[in-house]
């Protein structure tokens, strides 16, 4: 089993890009170890802002940051981060195309028992809806690195999402397939498309490996690009199945699932099943016992399929 | 050296045209925060159309972004784009001069609007300047009613635990906002106390005097180990008899009597500021 979450993994790319990089610094609004980043602000104390328990200050003081030519990585709690200090994502980061990186650690129902101020199940929606705004859910760790190497040499707002937990790996460590901006093919099938992102990507895999146990071919499609999101793979992907589930942690509105069906409806119109969060703060529980619970592990999601394809 | 003071009578009927012209716009507040950004921009800062993108420039954000008729004519007036555009152009379909600050257009750093932003940002800012031991020093002017936004109480404690002394905010202190008197919708008696109280510098001027405010800046630029608030008492629709301490005039167009008696009075300043 997997010991390190991914919001290790991107402190563990930080703090080697920073070493070469002095403009990059990193924001935590009481939050470094919450983040996993108290090892940056150890290594790294002159690349490190504490901001204080002050979300909207902790987005602006980046957005002035990056003005002033630095390339901020601003951690929090993605709740917070997500909707307490939404309108500078909007205003000072995006409308001012600042180069900030907004990272919404302990992302969905992360923080299971801690009752729904600490979950964001509307982070996607949000986030997306905002011009300018790229949005990032990551699977993996590895996947995680990929992403964020990309993300400490580019000059535009993103929003990244991870959770607090180790997750399984979906990848391998010395072949992680990933192209910025693409979603990642994890099989292909002929009978049902699932597209997933974050920590639904690894029951997504588990749900295709029992339906080709009933002889059912899907293919699963790790959609870790919200926004801009890859089209063009849920269209080849939709067409060549006879259904599509999509399945996330977060609401059931305005994320991948009403997203998939937007571009399947438009492109090439066939049954979708949005699989997500209920519209209701979620029971308590670990995360694992959560999604049990909603149906959100392997076998819901096989279910799922079965039921649409009878 | 240029006459400020007939400066600022002579760019607020650039206001005038562009209100009156759009059909939209903050007069009131243009005209209580003119003589700020006059000083400002034509005595103060260290920007201009030749070092917008030098990293050692000074920095302003202008927070309170619906004054931004007044925020164009001062631009204009130091050369980042033409006033006869801005004029023409303001708010109308398409423009780029819309109804606050954005920063596709020469001279402006970052977009406002909302209020309560721009002094985070310039302590983020401020604080980057400081890392990279650059000279810049970091500017905002906020509205009164502006404060009653909690951001801008998380951006003023930060400012002084950083000790961020190459940061400058004015507060136009006109004591009126759209729906009346400041102190009646959300008061802030003791404002110096207030921000002294969290650690800053603060100077409390006639916001209408370019002297006493190019006074109280550069007293800013001699502070050490914290940042400076200049409370500038101004007087809201300074300079039309008509629109003086109204609250009205917080965003009403003038009709054309207005707009001409507006431009008389003006201009009758403008000359006697000249003649001084």
């Amino acid at each position: 089993m997997n010991k390190i979450p991914n919001r290790q993994a991107i402190c563990e790319v930080l703090n080697e890009a920073a070493k070469t990089d002095k403009n990059i610094v990193v924001l935590c609004s009481d939050s470094r170890g919450s983040a996993s980043l108290a090892p940056f602000a150890e290594a790294h104390p002159d690349q490190f802002v504490e901001v204080g328990i002050a979300e909207q200050n902790l987005v602006s003081i980046s957005a002035g940051m990056a003005k002033a030519g630095k390339r901020p990585f601003a951690a929090s709690p993605a709740c917070f981060l997500s909707t307490r200090s939404y309108e500078q994502a909007k205003v000072d980061v995006a409308y001012s195309n600042t180069n900030v990186k907004l990272i919404g650690i302990s992302g969905g129902i992360s923080y299971g028992a801690l009752g729904m101020s600490h979950h964001s199940a509307q982070d996607f929606a949000a986030m997306c809806a905002i011009p300018n705004m790229r949005v990032y859910v990551p699977s993996d760790r590895h996947q995680t690195k990929k992403l964020m190497e990309e993300l400490v040499k580019d000059e535009k707002p993103a929003y990244i999402r991870v959770g607090r937990n180790p997750v399984e790996d979906i990848y391998d460590e010395d072949d992680t397939p990933f192209e910025m901006d693409r979603a990642t093919v994890l099989c292909e099938g002929t009978d049902a498309a699932i597209i997933a992102c974050g920590e639904m990507v690894r029951p997504a895999k588990e749900a295709a490996e029992i339906l080709k146990q009933q002889g059912i071919s899907a293919s699963v499609l790790d959609m870790y690009c919200l926004k801009p999101l890859d089209k063009e793979s849920i269209i080849r992907m939709a067409n060549a199945a006879k259904v599509v589930v999509s399945v996330e942690e977060h609401a059931p509105f305005g994320g991948l699932g009403s997203m998939v069906s937007q571009v399947v409806g438009e492109n090439c119109p066939k049954k979708v099943a949005t699989m997500a969060l209920p519209d209701a703060p979620v029971i308590t529980g670990t995360s694992m016992e959560v999604f049990n619970y909603y149906g959100l592990n392997a076998e819901g999601i096989a279910g799922k399929v079965m039921e649409l394809l009878s | 050296m240029e006459n400020l003071k007939a400066k600022a009578f002579s760019l607020r009927k650039n206001v005038l045209d562009m209100i009156y012209g759009a059909k939209t716009g903050h007069i009131g507040g243009d005209f209580s925060v003119m003589e700020i950004l006059v000083s400002l921009y034509m005595k103060e800062m260290n920007i201009s159309p030749e070092n917008q993108n030098d990293p050692d420039r000074d920095y302003f954000v202008m927070s309170k972004g619906h004054s931004v008729e007044a925020y164009y004519s001062v631009l204009a007036a130091k050369g980042f784009f033409p006033i006869e555009e801005v004029i023409e152009k303001f708010s109308r379909f398409r423009s780029k001069y819309i109804g606050h600050p954005n920063n596709k257009l020469p001279g402006i750093e970052m977009n406002s609007g909302s209020l309560g932003h721009g002094l985070p940002v310039c302590v983020g800012i401020a604080k980057a300047c400081r890392m990279d031991n650059r000279p810049s020093r970091v500017y905002t002017v906020m509205g009164d009613g502006e404060l009653a936004e909690g951001s801008v109480w998380e951006g003023v404690m930060a400012a002084s635990h950083y000790q961020l002394d190459n940061l400058c905010v004015t507060v136009d202190r006109n004591r009126l906002q759209i729906s009346g008197s400041t102190e009646d919708v959300m008061h802030h008696e003791n404002l110096k106390a207030r921000f002294e109280a969290f650690g800053w510098h603060v100077i409390s001027v006639d916001g209408n005097d370019i002297d006493a405010l190019c006074a109280a800046y550069d007293e800013a630029k001699t502070v050490k180990g914290c940042p400076t608030a200049v409370i500038a008492n101004t007087i809201k629709g300074c300079g039309v008899s008509f629109m003086e301490n109204q609250a009205g005039w917080h965003h009403k167009v003038p009709d054309q009597a207005q707009y001409e008696q507006a431009v008389k009075e003006l201009t009758e300043k403008e000359e006697a500021a000249r003649n001084e």
